[in-house]
């Protein structure tokens, strides 16, 4: 279960880490047997709830990691774990290779200042303070000086849209702006590393379409590392590199998108996923067949990581299959990359109408 | 659906328990007529017996224990001292000579300006002008000093209050430990009736201003205590989270975060921590501190109305002034940073008004005319003389009328009460009651019963007590009649909850002590009054309990129950009332604690029982003893009433509630 070691280019590396609520929190990482137990069994054994189970994770540098899960699988927990919000009950934790569970309480109030910030569900914003007050706060707790930090909060009030509003209190807003001033107070820091704890569920449908928007922007802009929790799978799949996926405080698969829709391990996660409109997610690789003896091609190729729906047109339009190729870069003619198979109007067909399992 | 809720009749509300009760009580009553007269255990007003006699040589050893017993010449007394010499100083300021002046340092014109500018900085214009007239009316009344006395013991209280209940406050906000060790301290402050300790107060700190402060802290720190946990455990986790996670130190995220959106609230527990004191110093008056309290109660006790009622009004104009100054303070938090003059403006207006106050202040330590109230034109005469005849006036007119109503609930409910538990043999009462209790509240209330009873007949105030608990019983069940009334009223509708609860706050922060002067006026002095006193003081409480009760039973439900066909009478009655039967017990709760916290006050108009000899030992040495053992069998009555019913509250199912 140790085999894992970190890996050196990661900015954070998770190992067997748990976090136990209840009683005798910590015998349970330790007793293989107590381990075993399902929830419901644990809690009537122990009285405990495991929150989060053995989680063993990766996440690199200027990866959008998104966290997924139904209600109560831990997701906040374990995003907490990873500043030590919430004190892990075993396991390790490395951030840039440096032992987290190793610092003390200044040492991790050190990091949360400099080096991790979060966006929280509920904003968290002061109400008796000014949005620039609030942009501001964690600057201030960290003694800079008030002409300094007012002019690093007004970048920040800025960079996510919200000029104007300085002198606003956060209930004169609406909640999308509310959550731009989270969003500005966890950048104003600098940090290296970004945590969402489902940021935008309190929000409307629109206006979470906006903020999506504004955190890829600001990830493109930036590059820093996110970690996300959200139970949209929609806004998984348009944010996150890779996700994963959790169940009762353990980790049931970890994977990117087209892997997570194409090959689920297992019934939990095929739940998931199933109302994804698979062509929206899988690429070509998923849905090529070997090509036939005889069969005659279309005089092009795709890359296999080309979006099956963005493909239709091309395959329609050639009429006959199209081969697909692994690495290349496409085109007429056909050069580079081994060839993987082909993808023909049947292929586009069935998995737009999300037929392959049947 | 209306069928299902009508149907989880609440378990004390079950017809065995009912008729068990009943049959507890024909039993008795039938037993009373064979055995009455026997073991009633009397005691003559001015007797004493070993135990009182005992009383009075403990008391006699802690006065001469005082400069030797390690504990007080190391604790008590510095306490002692501290306390007065504080005390002493904030009298000297406002209400006493001192400082080796022969006035106070700031006089009447000093206060007023000062009391104005204060109330406008912290509550607004509206306040200002409020805490100006009511203290420049209570000055033409003819009781500038007296008024100083009381609002000077008030301040100072409510400052020491306020500095160590804030930091405890603070504490049991952040730790569910300390909360757990401190709420059930609170709540025996709380429900301790005032008039117990101030006694044993006096033997600890001597009669003075340090035991009368002690007492107004004991009953007033509560409030601010409470409010303030409450108030830091309300700000949101996830606020307090993000300071976390923005990695603030405990004291950052307490200093920045928690206190400022606590502020509001903790303001309000000020506020109430004030109006306990005021009420508290006005009692205090039994301990001998000065001020309107002494006013009062020295007319109460010759029975002179006029003056009474002149004192009254000064207590209840102060009482006004100081709630709606600091309530409007504490609404005021909120405003300050969005409304208002600008920043600029607001200082220059606020540094004039300072310069303007200083002067004023400054007159006031220096001329006697601004020093000292004038008291050519004062109104206060014909205040008394108006009301006396008055009220002589209204007895007169009237008396047909009060006598019927008197008569009715003295000779109709409480003599035959009073008479049941006074002529039946005292061991007859124990078992009786015990078995009530039983019944009601099960094994545990049952056991408290007997051992606060036993203790009682140990105490020799037999009689006394069950004169003191008849009327309780009766007042309370009269204060339940009109609470409920009063309380599904405003439950069901907002619009009456909009007028009636403002009402009731303001009647809830009056001092115990006013309300015996208007029913004194109307009824003279009697157990009668003391009984109606009790219950105008209790209803408000119990009111507001029952109301919440009614309205938090679901709307689905009531809509359920309409649309079924239920008429508002059948709605109230068989889906509402019981529902709310978890609040109606709360509310019993309260009522009684209410009650029998002014049927002891009453003893000093007539009520006589456990009070009269409370305050009989008050004023005359002899009976020390017997008054510290009165004031140990309210504490026990209080007891056993509180756990009776509590036990019954918390036997209600609570998915009644629901
Ligand atoms: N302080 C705590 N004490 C005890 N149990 C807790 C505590 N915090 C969380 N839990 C339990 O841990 C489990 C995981 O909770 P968590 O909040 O991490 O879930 P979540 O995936 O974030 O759910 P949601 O989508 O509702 O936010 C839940 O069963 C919860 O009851
Ligand atoms: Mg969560």
């Amino acid at each position: 279960m140790t085999a894992h070691a970190a890996s050196p280019d990661a900015m954070v590396s998770v190992r067997n880490l748990w976090k136990v609520f209840g009683p005798k929190a910590a015998e349970v990482p330790k007793s293989p047997q107590l381990q075993q137990l399902s929830r419901r069994e644990l809690m009537d054994q122990a009285g405990c709830t495991a929150a989060v189970r053995d989680a063993t994770f990766d996440v690199s540098r200027g990866e959008v990691f998104v966290i997924m899960g139904l209600s109560g699988s831990g997701k906040s927990t374990l995003i907490r774990l990873l500043t030590r919000l919430i004190e892990p009950t075993a396991g390790q934790l490395l951030l840039e290779g440096d032992d987290l569970m190793t610092r003390d309480t200044k040492a991790m109030r050190d990091l949360r200042r400099s080096k991790v910030s979060m966006v929280f569900q509920h904003f968290g914003l002061l109400p008796h303070r000014r949005v620039v007050d609030n942009v501001s706060y964690g600057l201030e707790i960290r003694g800079v000086d008030k002409a300094t930090r007012t002019r690093r909060a007004m970048e920040v009030i800025e960079l996510v849209g919200l000029s104007g509003y300085e002198r606003s209190f956060p209930h004169q807003l609406s909640g999308g702006m509310q959550q731009r001033v989270g969003l500005a107070r966890a950048l104003a820091g600098d940090p290296d590393m970004l945590l969402f704890d489902e940021p935008f569920s309190a929000l409307d449908p629109l206006i979470r379409r906006d903020m999506q928007a504004e955190v890829i922007r600001l990830h493109k802009e930036m590059g820093k590392t996110m970690i996300f929790v959200t139970h949209d799978l929609s806004e998984a799949l348009k944010l996150g590199d890779r996700i994963l996926i959790m169940r009762d405080g353990a980790m049931v698969q970890t994977g990117t998108g087209d892997q997570l829709v194409g090959a689920p391990a297992d019934e939990y996660v095929r739940n998931f996923v199933q109302d994804v409109p698979r062509s929206h997610v899988l690429t070509l690789r998923w849905v090529a067949r070997p090509e036939r003896l005889g069969e005659e091609v279309a005089d092009l190729t795709l890359p296999a990581d080309t979006i099956i729906r963005d493909a239709i047109r091309c395959v329609i339009s050639a009429g006959r299959p199209v081969r697909v190729v692994d690495g290349g870069s496409g085109g007429a003619g056909g050069s580079g990359g081994k060839v993987l198979g082909v993808v023909g109007e049947d292929e586009i067909l069935t998995s737009i109408a999300g037929l392959e399992d049947e | 659906m209306s069928t299902a809720a009508v149907a989880s009749v609440p378990t004390w509300r079950r017809p065995g328990r009912l008729v068990a009760s009943l049959a507890v009580l024909v039993v008795w009553s039938l037993l009373y007529l064979v055995l009455r007269g026997r073991d009633t255990l009397p005691l003559g007003e001015t007797e004493t017996t070993p135990l009182h006699q005992s009383f009075n040589h403990l008391s006699d050893s802690i006065a001469s224990n005082r400069n030797s017993s390690p504990l007080f010449v190391y604790f008590f007394n510095y306490l002692q001292i501290w306390m007065t010499q504080f005390v002493t100083f904030v009298q000297s300021l406002i209400s006493q000579p001192g400082f080796g002046r022969p006035a106070p340092l700031i006089g009447w014109l000093g206060v007023l300006a000062l009391g104005g500018f204060l109330a406008w900085l912290l509550a607004g214009w509206r306040s200002a002008v409020l805490a100006v007239l009511g203290f420049a009316f209570i000055g033409w009344q003819g009781l500038w000093t007296e008024a100083m006395d009381t609002l000077a013991l008030t301040l100072a209280a409510v400052l020491i209050a306020v500095v160590i209940g804030i930091p405890i406050g603070i504490w049991i906000g952040l730790s569910r430990k300390a909360a757990r060790v401190i709420t059930p301290i609170l709540d025996f402050m709380q429900i301790m009736p005032t008039f117990v300790y101030l006694a044993p107060l006096t033997l600890l700190f001597l009669i003075g201003p340090a035991s009368s402060t002690i007492a107004v802290l004991i009953y007033s720190i509560p409030p601010v205590i409470r409010i303030t946990g409450h108030a830091i455990r309300s700000v949101p986790e996830s606020t307090t989270e993000a300071s976390d996670s923005l990695g603030a130190t405990r004291w950052q995220t307490l200093t920045q975060v928690m206190l400022p959106m606590a502020k509001r609230t903790i303001v309000m527990g000020i506020n109430q921590t004030t109006m306990a004191a005021l009420s508290m110093v006005t009692i205090a008056a039994l301990i001998s501190a000065p001020g309107l309290g002494q006013t009062v109660l020295q007319a109460l006790t010759t029975l002179d109305v006029g003056t009474a009622f002149n004192g009254g009004l000064a207590i209840v104009i102060m009482a006004i002034v100081l709630d709606r100054t600091t309530t409007a303070a504490g609404e005021g938090t909120e405003r300050t940073f969005e409304h208002g003059l600008p920043p600029r403006l607001r200082w220059g207006v606020a540094g004039l008004g300072a310069i303007v106050t200083a002067v004023l202040v400054w007159e006031s330590a220096t001329f006697w005319w601004a020093n000292t109230f004038p008291t050519g034109h004062s109104i206060g005469p014909s205040i008394v003389s108006g009301v006396a005849s008055a009220s002589t006036w209204i007895q007169d007119t009237f008396s047909g009328v009060t006598n019927v109503l008197k008569n009715l609930i003295s000779g109709g409910l409480l003599d035959p009460l009073q008479t049941l538990l006074t002529e039946s043999p005292f061991w007859l009462v124990i078992i009786a009651l015990t078995a009530l209790a039983a019944i009601l509240g099960g094994r545990w209330a049952a056991l408290s019963t007997v051992v606060c009873l036993l203790i009682v007949v140990g105490l020799n105030l037999w009689q006394n007590s069950m004169e003191t608990l008849a009327a309780t019983l009766i007042a309370t069940v009269l204060t339940m009649v009109f609470a409920i009334v009063i309380g599904v009223a405003m439950g069901r509708s907002r619009r009456v909850d909009r007028i009636v609860r403002p009402t009731l706050d303001a009647g809830q922060v009056m001092p115990a002590f006013v309300y015996l002067v208007p029913f004194l006026v109307l009824f003279g002095a009697s157990r009668f009054t003391a009984i109606v006193s009790a219950m105008v003081y209790a209803v408000p409480p119990a009111a507001k309990v029952i109301a919440d009760g009614i309205r938090g039973v679901s709307e689905s439900t009531v809509e359920a129950a309409t649309s079924a066909g239920a008429s508002t009478w059948q709605i109230i009655h068989q889906v509402q009332l019981p529902m709310a039967s978890r609040a109606l017990a709360l509310a019993t709760n309260q009522g009684l604690i209410y009650v029998l916290a002014m049927v002891v006050v009453g003893g000093m108009v007539g009520a006589g029982g456990l009070g009269y000899q409370v305050v009989n030992g008050f004023v005359q040495d002899r009976f020390i003893g017997k008054g510290l053992a009165a004031g140990l069998a309210i504490v026990l009555l209080g007891l056993m009433l509180d756990r009776i019913s509590q036990a019954v509250a918390s036997r209600v199912d609570p998915s009644g509630a629901r």
